[in-house]
């Protein structure tokens, strides 16, 4: 019996520790931000740092799972997207207090959806809900349950709420008084925040015990990532969310334990051809940059292996298309990135009439193939890169030519002058949904980098692009969505408008003391869970 | 101070040689990356290991120093001339002439050279090999950097013209360029090597500022300012002794310069 008794303690001590339940309490977390948070306003948040407040202290109707990449429920219980996903209906849980103990109800809710909405507002967050002309209607079912519908159909509405962090319509404390795991206690602008542990937060773990484990959390400033690292290597900070290839070899070398590498991130590095018929360009290289064969020779000549290996040190994936393969749903899988194939790049080319002359090669007309590309200065990365491509391509008898600038004339030659010839840059991402992508992918974007703000289609590849595009912005089937996406990859595959690069891995830096952290891809990577996240006794204890 | 003049002397010209003879002596291409070896360790192969894209270091230090070592002097030696034309008028002419001539000077110094040289590169024309890229770099320089210079000079020619024996070549008949072409510039030779050699290293220093920045001589061309982007930060500094070559012939080479000046030319 006794023997029986002690089997079940242990089965249960067990269970708890896989629950987290034994993990240390309290302490302080410490980590850096690059820059000041330019507000506080959940509604009006745009920079990184703003955006991390809002995670650590906004609560939220439903919350995108950052390692499984589904949607939970959080605020709300449940939801249900209806009339072609122009309304969506929520029932929220009962008895939830905000940090300042004022209730939680559908008011608040309806007062949040009002405020971002708010046209004098300019709500950065509420710029994806605006899809037409005309108000938002919320409508009060009951306490907690509440419909909200859009003046037009939005894709993908449910995980927009992701972003939202819900305020309260009656606290006098305004936007500061949260429902996220802690809230703002005080704020030293220009050197750190301090975040204290929302005692109302609503999570249990397994056990019982209320979330989260960590009393506080000290923000600091600090914009020297050479004096993060060193402070990381001490022991004063317990991890860096985002780091580079360079430093996360140096992590490496420091404890291979901090470095945390999750694969390739939604981030990619892409080069494109100006295409746009009104450029100061010479009017035979506007025919070779809208050749496709010209655009998928210069691709297949490009050995995106050794960018991996060499420009990121290994950190980073050679890159298929518009959608990382860390996309888990919207990736199409068939896809592979285009091989390194030299032979077949000047067959490729031989299609169009180049040749090789004395090692150079030539157009129909005999020009001698060369172009330059211009990168934006102080991106080590992205110079390694272009010199790496400069180098293949002398193998096809092109002469690249590698222009970086500052960026403020980069942007004014890409956008204004269009008097540049080939462009290499990247894309952070930050949305699964390809939805974010629209103002690339259509033709009258203004992103649409290489021909943009067209007022018909240049080419009937764009034209299908754009029609696959707008077709899954208005269907809510997924299956068919995906489908609709799964097209548009292909043609950016076959057509290769952005010759696409290289995907950087997520890499992050986490002490040994930051127990429970499973760095991600999706941002935030390392503190995507922290109502789960504590500290290791000692470090605990000395905070 | 003596020998440490000698020391600097011989170490220039032994830079210079080695530099000049790098088509010799580089063991490969700056350009040529050896992919299979990237951020090796001296070698046989490679002297000084090679940088993160596979580069033969040894190569790139020697090329790198040919053009920062031959090109910044030829841009002193412009922005010297220039400060000369510019000062000796203006210090000779005198009156209402070097008034406008300083003010325009001071207007001038008071721009914000590194941001001058970044807009007017960007306005450059995009498709111009590394080798004109240097060159325009290297121009830019001598042309945005004759205003101090020109200062001194405008002084040390004011004085001058103001002195007895201009007053005789006056006297004796001389007049207009034959005056400042005979009598003044001679006269001005010594502030005017100082002004050279003061503003070598400047350049050399300017250059690898904008090498820093990514702004500098274009890839894979080699300088001072992209060799030392290699130890730009704490994450790419490893204990490897080799990386920081670059570093101390750079520092030696602009002591140097500073040495080879004697009293008389360090006081014009």
């Amino acid at each position: 019996m006794r023997k029986r008794i002690a089997n079940v303690v242990l089965l249960i001590f067990v269970a708890l520790l896989a629950s987290g339940a034994l993990a240390q309490s309290g302490g302080e977390l410490r980590f850096c931000l690059r820059s000041e948070p330019k507000t506080l306003n959940p509604l009006l948040m745009s920079d990184d740092s703003s955006e991390t407040i809002r995670y650590l202290t906004g609560g939220v109707l439903m919350r995108v799972n950052r390692l499984t990449q589904e949607l939970e429920p959080e605020l709300a219980t449940s939801w249900k997207v209806a009339d072609a996903g122009k309304t969506i209906t929520f029932k929220l849980r009962d008895n939830l207090r905000f940090s300042d103990g004022t209730t939680f109800s559908a008011d608040d809710v309806a007062y949040t959806v009002q405020q971002l909405m708010d046209p004098a507002l300019h709500s950065p967050t509420g710029d994806a809900f605006r899809s037409g002309e005309g108000k938002v209607q919320t409508q009060l079912l009951s306490k907690n349950r509440i419909a909200i519908t859009f003046p037009a159909p939005i894709a993908g509405l449910d995980k927009l709420f992701d972003q939202v962090a819900i305020m309260s319509a009656k606290s006098p404390q305004k936007e500061m008084a949260v429902l996220g795991p802690y809230f703002v206690a005080e704020n030293k602008a220009g050197a750190y925040l301090i975040l204290k542990r929302n005692s109302n937060y609503w999570k249990h773990d397994a056990a019982g015990r209320a979330l989260p484990y960590i009393d506080s959390i000290r923000l600091d400033i600090q914009q020297n990532r050479d004096i993060e690292m060193l402070r990381l290597v001490r022991g004063e900070i317990d991890f860096i969310n985002s780091v580079d290839a360079e430093y996360f070899d140096k992590v490496m070398s420091e404890n291979p334990s901090m470095g945390h590498d999750a694969g390739a991130s939604l981030d990619a590095e892409f080069m494109w051809f100006n295409q746009v018929p009104g450029s100061p360009l010479p009017s035979y290289k506007k025919t070779w940059f809208t050749s496709t064969n010209f655009r998928r020779a210069i691709s297949e000549a490009i050995n995106r292996e050794d960018l991996s290996r060499i420009a990121f040190r290994g950190r980073a994936r050679p890159a298929v298309g518009p959608i990382s393969p860390a996309n888990k749903f919207w990736f199409n899988s068939k896809l592979q990135p285009h091989p390194f194939d030299q032979k077949s790049a000047l067959q490729r080319l031989s299609l169009d009439g180049f040749h090789l002359q004395n090692g150079v090669l030539r157009d129909r007309e005999g020009h001698a193939v060369e172009f330059s590309v211009i990168t934006n200065s102080g991106n080590k990365y992205r110079e390694r890169m272009a010199t790496m491509i400069q180098q293949d391509l002398t193998g096809i008898g092109i002469k690249l030519n590698v222009v970086t600038l500052d960026f403020p004339s980069l942007i004014e030659r890409m956008t204004r002058t269009f008097d540049y010839e080939g462009c290499l840059l990247g894309l952070v991402n930050n949305e699964l949904d390809p939805n974010s992508q629209m103002n690339v992918w259509l033709s009258s974007a203004e992103n649409h980098q290489w021909n943009p703000s067209q007022k018909t289609p240049a080419t009937a590849w764009e034209a299908e692009i754009d029609k696959l595009m707008r077709a899954q912005a208005s269907t809510l089937n997924s299956a068919k969505r995906k489908e609709f996406v799964d097209k548009v990859q292909q043609i950016a595959w076959d057509q290769e408008p952005f010759i696409y690069l290289v995907n950087k891995n997520a890499l992050s830096a986490v002490s040994p003391a930051l127990h429970n952290a499973h760095p991600v891809v999706l941002r935030p990577q390392v503190y995507w869970n922290i109502d789960q996240l504590s500290l290791g006794a000692e470090v605990a204890r000395n905070r | 101070m003596k020998w440490a003049r000698s020391i600097a002397i011989v170490f220039l010209v032994l830079i210079s040689t080695a530099c000049l003879l790098a088509d010799f002596v580089a063991p490969a291409s700056y350009a040529r990356q050896f992919r299979d070896v990237p951020a090796a360790a001296p070698s046989h192969q490679h002297l000084l290991g090679t940088d993160d894209l596979g580069r033969d270091r040894f190569s790139r230090v020697l090329y790198g120093t040919r053009v920062s070592l031959l090109l910044a002097p030829a841009a002193a030696l412009f922005s010297t001339l220039l400060a000369a034309v510019v000062g000796g008028i203006a210090g000779f002419g005198g009156g209402w002439l070097q008034r406008c001539v300083m003010a325009a000077t001071d207007l001038f110094l008071s721009l914000p050279w590194l941001f001058l040289l970044i807009t007017v590169r960007a306005l450059l024309p995009l498709n111009v090999s590394p080798q004109v890229s240097v060159m325009i770099t290297f121009t830019l320089l001598g042309c945005l950097g004759w205003a101090g210079a020109a200062r001194v000079i405008c002084a040390d020619a004011r004085a001058l013209s103001q002195s007895d024996f201009i007053l005789l070549a006056r006297a004796s008949g001389s007049s207009g360029f034959r005056l400042l072409w005979r009598h003044l510039m001679p006269n001005l030779k010594p502030v005017l090597y100082a002004q050279f050699w003061i503003s070598v290293p400047v350049f050399i220093l300017t250059e690898a500022n904008l090498g820093i920045l990514g702004l500098g001589v274009a890839e894979p061309l080699p300088s001072w300012g992209s060799l030392l982007r290699e130890l730009e930060s704490f994450s790419t500094i490893s204990p490897q002794a080799w990386q920081f070559v670059p570093l101390l012939l750079f520092i030696a080479t602009v002591s140097s310069f500073h040495l080879v000046l004697t009293k008389e030319e360090l006081a014009a």
